[in-house]
């Protein structure tokens, strides 16, 4: 599963299949189990698709139809890639799952 | 249209020396020889997970995490950096799709869920993940009887 089409063509795996989603939903989006499922229907299409070594099929799913701004700020100047909640601490960090709750995060 | 993530990283870390992206011409291959109905399929995550009684990663960490496939998600933990977490700390299925993989395996649409499935993290390490962790996974995967591998980056 990709979502860096330029990585993931660089690095060049046998079989990928690209969603264009903000980095960390390769396989869809939190809380949409639909989505997730039918990302995952369509992922096994490449078993039977790509044919040669390096192949991309590309899925055909928008992340907001309405709004487009996350691909000009995604990993750019001032992208905070930690999340938003609790800061990790420098390097590494180790953090429960359900923290986002916790803090009032939101997707 | 895909992200420039490349020349994003390049101008956001462009105080220090520039990161060496791989550039492979080609790539292996196997063909899967079975329908997806009768495949058995591997769920493997750099997402970090881990479960509270193994040992979190660290820093330049090559290991991984068995994770047994009758896991509640809510249990897992997560140890990383560089990724923009929230998302998948709230429904790990955003990148460790076990419960929806689970229910396509119980629907018959794929042959088996592998058992255990694995988590790791990223390492600058390269080489290390090349001869040591790739190996490891990959023969953990044929003791397994894997057919196939589902690989989630994040």
């Amino acid at each position: 599963m990709s979502s860096a089409w330029d990585v993931t063509v660089s690095v060049r795996p046998p079989r990928a299949v690209f969603v264009n989603f903000p980095l960390n939903h390769e396989t869809g989006k939190a809380d949409d189990p639909v989505l997730q499922r039918r990302i995952l229907l369509d992922a096994f299409r490449a078993f039977e698709t790509l044919w040669a070594p390096g192949q991309v099929l590309t899925l055909p799913y928008v992340w907001d139809a309405k709004d487009r701004s996350w691909e000009d700020t995604d990993f750019g100047p001032g992208f905070e890639p930690y999340g938003v909640g609790t800061p990790m601490q420098a390097g590494f960090g180790e953090r429960a799952l359900k923290r986002a709750d916790s803090t009032g995060a939101s997707s | 249209m895909p992200i420039p993530y490349i020349q994003r990283t390049r101008e956001r870390y462009a105080a220090y020396p520039a990161y060496r992206w791989v550039v492979n011409t080609e790539a292996p291959w196997t063909p899967l020889a079975k329908p997806i109905a009768a495949t058995r399929l591997a769920l493997l995550s750099s997402g970090g997970f881990y479960l509270p009684d193994q040992p979190p990663f660290t820093d330049g960490d090559v290991s991984y995490r068995r994770i047994p496939t009758s896991t509640r998600l809510a249990d897992l933990r997560i140890y990383h950096h560089g990724y923009r977490d929230d998302d998948p700390d709230r429904d790990p299925n955003c990148i460790f799709p076990l419960d929806r993989l689970r229910e396509l395996a119980a629907a018959g649409v794929i042959g088996a869920l592998v058992d255990p499935a694995f988590s790791f993290v990223m390492t600058y390490a390269a080489q290390r993940d090349i001869n040591e962790r790739g190996p490891q996974l990959a023969a953990a995967l044929r003791e397994l009887g894997a057919d196939a591998a589902l690989l989630v980056p994040v």
